[in-house]
Formats: C-alpha cells, structure tokens, sequence
C-alpha cells in the first residue's frame, strides 16, 4: 500500500447534492453544479471515506493510488 | 458594500397565512429589492432570511454554516418544539457518522431495487380504488398508505401497526395543529415505540434496515449512541409518512389544474421523471423554511455582513423560483431540460430519502397515466380543503373522477 490514496467523481453520476463539499470541504468543490475532487490524489483521510459513503449516487470512487483496490464506496 | 437598500424593518415570517400551493409574492420581491432581510418567526430569536438561489445553497452548503451551533440558542423556528437532539442538530463529522448508518440502503441503486414492489403495491392500492368507484378521494386510497407501506417495508416496521405511529408522525410537522404537550407525548411514544423495536431486532436480527441500523451501531458503539440511532430510525419512518403522503396530492392537483399539463404528460409518459424534477421545483411544500444555520465566522452574503454567532434561513421555495437560474420560474414547464432546483435542500442536509421519494413519484404517475388516463378533480376546487398547523402545505383529501 502506497499511503495515498485516488480520488474521483463521476459526472455523469454526479447530480450536484453538495453532501460531499459539506462533509469533506478541503477534498471537493462544487463547480458549475456538479462535484470535483480538489485534488485527485490525497493523503488518507477519514471526511473523504465519509464523503464517498453518503454519496446517494455513487458517484465517488476512493482507490488506493497503487493497486487501485478500492477503498469507498462501501459495496 | 451593498448596492441594496439598508435593512431596517423585521418582518414577521412566514410574511402570510398560505394560500393552497401559491408561493407569497413577496419572495420575488425580496430577490430584487432586499435579498437578505430580517425576520422573525413564530418562535426564537430574530434571524437572516435569503431568498436567492446563489446565496440559498451557500447557507445550506457551506460549512461556516452550522446546524450544531443552533444548540444552546434560541432558534428561529415555526414549530415550538425546538430540534435539539438527532441528525438535524448535527455537522459533520458527527452528522456524517450518524447519516453513514442509513445511507446505504437510500443510493439510487438500492432504491432501484424497490421499484418493481412499489409498482406492485400501487397496482393494489389503484385496484382498490377503481373498485370502490369514480369518484375516490386519491389521498386515502393511494397516496397516504403507499409512502407509508414502502417505508414499513425498508424499514422492517409492521405495517399493522400504522394507526399508532401515523397519529404520532404528526408531532414532527405539526405547528399549531397539536399543543406542545400533545407534540412531546407523540414523540415520546415514537422514540419508545422504535426503540423496542430496535431492542427486538438486536435479538433477532432480520433483513431489514433497522437490523443493519443496529449492526452499524454496534460495530462503531463508542461514537453513536442509542438514543441517536433511536430517533434516526424514527424520523426515517416519520418523514415517510409526512412527505411524500403530501406531494403526491400536491403534483395531482398542480398537474391537473395546470391546463394542458395531464394531456402533455399522458402523451408523454417517458418525460415522467423531468415532470417530477419539475414539479419538485414548481411546488413550495413547505409552508416557510426552517432549520436556521448559525454563521461561525463573520460572512458576506448578498451584500450583507453577516456576523458569527447570527442565524441565517434559505427559503428554498424562493430558490426554486430564483429568474436568474431558471427561465419563467413561475410557470410549470414540464419540458425544461435544466433544473438544479433544491426541492430536496442542498449539502449534508440533503434529503436522505430523495432517491426513494423520486422513484414513488415516478411510479405513481406513471400508474395514474396508464389506468385513469381521463383523470380529472371531481369537485369544484372552492371545495378543496388544505391541512393546517403543519410545516407542509398538502390537502385533506383530493376527489377524483375518471
């Protein structure tokens, strides 16, 4: 395990509820309506766990940044 | 700093007793004139009120906005039992880890799942309605126990025991329509009734929401308490009975007292989920806005300094009518393609059960277009009679014809 971990938002999944730039400020933004992660590879972080969890469009996907195992969503 | 008149007057909020769905005018007038104003509400301390768009999903959206901080304060308020406790008296982090507990079972793809045990159930409860006869009031047939029976049933929560908790579900959107007192008592007979239930499950555990409400719990007992879970599980099965049971009356009634909307609809089936999107935007569900968010810092907002410590309301239904992002908001448009509304609010808050109440919307009308597709309202609407003394506009009973 790298230690950090890849971070992204689908757009075509994304419909802009803005739960993940509420739980997990410093990790997404909201532009145009729709979320971004400010940064796509993040140092662990329990907010971007959380924000990947409460996203009721699954549109969040948080990978380990070297096997790509996927760490969030929850299945 | 602003090139907005100074604000001087407070006004008394909601401005207006409702009139059945129509939004005050005076929100437009406020958009232009003052869009952060001062008002005060029927209980608590005097509050900010923004009415656009822009600044409506700052307050809802930004962190420096904080439900939590409303603890401890007298806070402006349309109920006069004050939220102090659950999922609504919570930011994140604390309102994450509790939210995480029921997320799961409310994703789009989750939900999808339900469909076809929805549509069952609406088939039924149609079925019994096109038996008893044109015309049948659509609220007692269909659009009060389906909400009811789909939540009961993701829950785990016995539908025979329905007459009991729908009378106490009332506390959580009553005003003036039961006392205070008669609002603790119903309350303290949902938390009691829900955490029995919850204790039965930690024994048995079944394939139901609440035994995954349990687990979750107990896997993470140090930073969830009880008590918390408790009253998630009972504003899930309270909230499911208060909402959706009132919407869907009010998106009959708007669609068939919209000329030319039933007829665009039913020859249109598949623009039933843009419609529902619309009618979201269209129709204010709330007889004012609510649930004030505290600044934590000094913020500017609209042109106006607001300092920490002061309470902010967004006033959605205002948002939803906001010109500047949607064009001729105040016409019903069943086509328009883009439609960022914030029926369901906007931020952590976000409506848990959004994906769930869309895809009952969906399928009711769905069902409503394909089995009565002359559906018509089947007295005068001088006749119509409205709920009163609860945070939600909605009609007592809604006689239709077919």
């Amino acid at each position: 395990m790298s230690g950090t971990w890849r971070v992204d938002v689908d757009p075509r999944r994304c419909i802009g509820t803005g739960i993940c730039a509420g739980a997990a400020p410093d990790h997404f933004v909201l532009v145009d309506g729709l979320s971004r992660p400010v940064l796509n590879v993040v140092d662990p972080a329990g907010p971007v766990i959380d924000a990947a969890d409460s996203c009721p469009m699954e549109a969040i996907t948080v990978r380990d940044a070297d096997d790509h195992r996927l760490i969030a969503p929850e299945p | 700093m602003s090139n907005n008149p100074p604000v001087t007057t407070t006004r008394s909020y909601p401005f207006h007793a409702p009139d059945r769905l129509e939004l005050d005018p005076l929100y437009a007038r406020l958009r232009h004139e003052q869009p952060v104003t001062r008002v005060r509400l029927p209980y608590g301390e005097p509050a900010w009120l923004v009415t656009r768009y822009a600044d409506v999903r700052t307050v809802l959206g930004d962190p420096r906005f904080s439900r939590a901080a409303a603890l401890g304060r007298d806070e402006p308020r349309i109920t006069p039992r004050q939220i102090d406790a659950g999922i609504l008296a919570l930011d994140p982090p604390e309102h994450t880890r509790l939210r995480r507990l029921a997320a799961k079972a409310f994703t789009a793809r989750r939900v999808e799942q339900l469909r076809p045990r929805t549509t069952g159930i609406t088939e039924e409860l149609l079925d019994a309605m096109l038996a008893a006869g044109s015309p049948a009031d659509f609220v007692e047939y269909v659009a009060t126990p389906l909400p009811i029976r789909v939540i009961c049933a993701l829950l785990g929560v016995p539908v025979a025991d329905q007459d009991r908790f729908h009378t106490w579900s009332e506390a959580i959107v009553s005003t003036t329509s039961l006392s205070p007192e008669r609002i603790d008592e119903y309350l303290d007979n949902l938390y009691a009734y829900m955490g029995e239930l919850i204790a039965q499950r930690r024994r048995e555990p079944t394939d139901d929401l609440l035994s995954a409400m349990v687990r979750a719990r107990d896997e993470n007992a140090d930073r969830l308490t009880e008590l918390e879970v408790v009253q998630l599980a009972a504003g899930l099965l309270a909230a499911g009975h208060e909402t959706t049971v009132t919407q869907l009356p009010n998106f009959v009634y708007v669609l068939l007292t919209t000329p030319g909307a039933w007829e665009r609809l039913r020859a249109d089936p598949g623009s039933v989920p843009s419609a529902v999107e619309e009618l979201m935007r269209y129709v204010p569900l709330g007889v004012a806005s609510a649930f004030a968010r505290y600044a934590t810092e000094d913020v500017e907002l609209g042109g106006v300094l607001i300092r920490a410590g002061e309470p902010v309301i967004g006033s959605i239904s205002s948002a939803n009518r906001d010109e500047s992002v949607f064009t001729d908001p105040d016409r019903l448009d069943l086509d328009r393609s883009v439609n960022p509304h914030l029926g369901f609010g906007h931020g952590v808050h976000h409506c848990i059960g959004a994906q769930l109440a869309r895809m009952e919307l969906q399928v009711a009308l769905r069902a409503l277009l394909q089995r009565t597709p002359e559906l018509r309202i089947a007295v005068p609407e001088a006749e119509l009679t409205w709920k009163s003394g609860l945070i939600v506009r909605g009609l007592t009973g809604l006689p239709v014809a077919w």
